[in-house]
């Protein structure tokens, strides 16, 4: 399957400065995201995963450029054409906005509680000039009853609903100016299980329907599985390994994948848990080399020396690991190990 | 003919069956098409406290918005030789009749042969009945409506009403209170409207940029507020001219409550703003490419409008208490204009407070206002946060 690429991100940086003092003296740099490069293709659903903490929503805001990344570059193909989104003035940035949508993770407060539902899901259009009242109206009620709801419910407020179905006037929110990409920030974490099946299957329908192309942020493993097409591992602000979701998997080749899945509780098996020592580092002072060798079993010499290059491992599968080829993953069963 | 007879029929019927369905209509579903000042003032109004003075401040306002009708006189009217008058009794129990409706009586003024201090006594010879709607001098309600009547009085020139007395000027005291509450009650609120914009502004602007203009803003404030206030406003109100009218001074004042008073504002604007502003509806607005000003006039103000809200009732009796501070030292109002701290600067003398003690009634007027907005105040706090029981 030979998709064109969407969404380029290129080496992106995004900083945040510790001021101290009256002065705000510049003490330090949070590094939340610490040189992310990563190719989203046209239609496809890229899980980004990660434990808390590690940048995965920060990288989100920062591809919509809701921060101000601090490097780094974005390429967005638009019509046939490649846009370099962070060096759009304000003006053209609307523009391309208008392609690129955001869904939030805490229904609760991602809506304007002032404001009907109505008014909630066509802001996108009043901001953009899009339509006059009556086709915004009409769009609003299109939309909520694509998203399962019941056109009634435009003029009520939010606070009369519950969770899930504001999660799904979110989802009405983002896509009412026909983007093409979406970023779901942790769509169904705030959900209660059964919830989230539905706004994932919902999520899954409006994307063949409306040919979307979503970056899935989440931590959670099973939700990933279901909904990405490819998968991306996130640790401390970096990519650690990316590939296929089959193959990412069965064939884990970085240790920290292996033991995120090792985590994951599997009904009828008994668990081979790799559980990893210590605490994430300080994302002030990163370690030298390799980010995850301070908590990673297998770590040598060399990782504390020599940052590991993004290296191929077979197909469009690459993880960021000096010993991927050597080690013996032990988490994975069935490993086939050319 | 018989069929438009029946479609109206049906019409009749239809429209009574949606009476009842609406009156059946779950207070539930009324709860959920409601938006969030509704939901506010549905609990704002079980608050006993608040609706108690929400109907004092009413009639408050109301009776001094209409004085010219309501007050017997006005401010500067000289009634006859009655000067320190006491209030008139109103009596209910005649000596002759028994119970009857509302009579006065009327003052004479004797010396005191041993005093040499003149002295009111009560002539009971004639019962001067209290009329609602009495006949008066024609005069204009509100400068424009022609009007020959006022609520209360005697109609008869011999036989005054004071219902608080006089002062040294033969000046009927409540009618003064009353226009002075033309004054006093509404500085506050033009003081809070402009305190409100020039709050709101900087607060906002501070909050939502950050950065070096909000260190400026900030320390502008701090720098404002290390100042006392009273010899602020005493600096301010020596710069307005003596010559002016009373309109001009008024507005003045004014603006003098508004320019020290906007400080408190702008804090809660200021911290209001930043922690909104990275609320997730704040940043899905800007997803949507909403602007800079769409975002804080649409989304972040009217999050926290009622706590603005709130803040302003609470803040109009500071303004009132000022402007009547102001006043009492001579600084604000000036005579012949009145307003409640023009009415007290004639009770600093000890001697008229031994001797005509209701002098002092204007403060009890200024402290039930004050009250009553506390209560609004309060009341509205509670109905604003979404988190009390109620």
């Amino acid at each position: 399957m030979q998709q064109d690429t969407l969404v380029e991100i290129n080496d992106l940086k995004q900083y945040f400065a510790i001021e101290k003092g009256i002065f705000n003296r510049k003490v330090g740099e949070i590094k939340a995201v610490n040189g992310v490069s990563l190719k989203i293709k046209q239609r496809e659903t890229l899980g980004l995963v990660g434990e808390s903490g590690c940048g995965k929503s920060t990288l989100g805001r920062a591809v919509l450029r809701l921060q101000e990344p601090t490097a780094g570059d974005i390429y967005f193909n638009q019509e046939d054409e490649k846009v370099s989104v962070l060096e759009l003035n304000n003006r053209d940035m609307r523009k391309v906005r208008a392609n690129m949508q955001m869904i939030f993770q805490d229904p609760f407060s991602s809506l304007n509680e002032r404001m009907t539902v109505m008014d909630n899901i066509i802001e996108p259009l009043v901001v953009n000039n899009i339509g006059d009242k009556a086709s915004r109206k009409k769009r609003a009620g299109d939309l909520l009853e694509q998203v399962g709801l019941r056109r009634e419910y435009l003029s009520r407020y939010p606070h009369s609903f519950s969770g899930g179905q504001r999660q799904r006037v979110g989802i009405a929110r983002a896509l009412s100016i026909k983007p093409q990409f979406i970023v779901a920030d942790e769509p169904v974490s705030a959900l209660d299980v059964s919830v989230q099946a539905q706004i994932l299957n919902l999520l899954k329908k409006l994307q063949k329907e409306m040919d979307l192309t979503f970056l899935f942020i989440s931590h959670d493993l099973g939700v990933i599985r279901y909904v990405s097409d490819r998968i991306a591992v996130m640790y401390m602000g970096n990519i650690v390994e990316i590939g296929e979701r089959e193959e990412l998997l069965r064939n884990p080749y970085h240790p920290y994948t292996e033991a995120l899945l090792s985590a994951v509780p599997r009904p009828g098996q008994r668990r081979n848990r790799i559980v990893l020592e210590g605490s994430t580092p300080d994302p002030i002072n990163l370690p030298s080399g390799c980010i995850f060798r301070t908590r990673c079993p297998y770590a040598e010499k060399k990782c504390a020396e020599q940052k590991p290059e993004w290296e191929n491992v077979e197909g469009e599968h690459f993880a960021a690991c000096h010993f991927k080829d050597s080690l013996e993953l032990k988490g994975i069963k069935n490993r086939k190990r050319a | 003919m018989a069929e438009s007879k029946d479609s109206i029929l049906k019409k009749i019927g239809n429209y009574i069956k949606n009476i009842f369905s609406k009156n059946k209509k779950d207070k539930y579903e009324r709860l959920e098409y409601a938006s969030q000042s509704q939901l506010i003032w549905y609990r704002f109004k079980k608050h006993k406290l608040a609706a108690f003075g929400l109907t004092v401040l009413a009639i408050l306002y109301f009776t001094s918005i209409f004085a010219g009708f309501v007050a017997p006189y006005t401010h500067v009217e000289r009634i006859g030789d009655y000067k320190y008058a006491p209030p008139t009794e109103i009596h209910m129990i005649s000596e002759e009749n028994g119970l009857r409706t509302p009579f006065v009586y009327s003052y004479s003024k004797e010396l005191d042969p041993e005093t040499f201090q003149y002295e009111y006594v009560i002539d009971k010879s004639t019962e001067y009945s209290l009329k609602l709607f009495v006949e008066s001098e024609p005069y204009k309600l509100l400068g424009f409506i022609p009007m020959e009547h006022k609520l209360f009085g005697t109609g008869d020139k011999d036989a005054p009403v004071f219902l608080f007395g006089t002062d040294n000027l033969s000046r009927d005291i409540f009618s003064r209170i009353l226009i002075g509450g033309r004054v006093s009650l509404f500085v506050g609120f033009g003081g809070v409207f402009l305190s409100f914009i020039i709050g709101s502004l900087l607060g906002g602007i501070s909050g939502y940029f950050g950065g070096v203009i909000d260190e400026i803003i900030m320390r502008a404030v701090e720098l404002l507020m290390s100042i006392p206030k009273i010899p602020l406003w005493i600096a301010f109100s020596a710069a307005v001219p003596r010559d002016w009218t009373a309109v001009q001074t008024y507005f003045a004042i004014t603006m003098i409550l508004a320019l020290v008073g906007w400080t408190g504002l702008a804090r809660v604007v200021r911290g209001k703003l930043m922690s909104l502003k990275n609320e997730q509806f704040a940043m899905a607005a800007r997803a949507a490419g909403a602007s800079d000003f769409r975002i804080i006039t649409k989304h972040l103000l009217p999050a926290f409008i009622s706590y603005l809200v709130v803040h302003l009732t609470l803040a109009i009796p500071g303004m009132i208490l000022g402007e009547t501070t102001l006043s009492f030292l001579g600084l604000g109002i000036q005579p012949p204009a009145v307003s409640w701290g023009t009415l007290l600067q004639d009770a600093q003398d000890l001697t008229v407070l031994a001797d005509y003690p209701w002098h002092l009634i204007p403060t009890a007027f200024v402290i039930v206002t004050v009250l009553m907005f506390n209560f609004i105040g309060d009341g509205l706090r509670d109905a604003a946060d979404p988190y009390s029981s109620k």
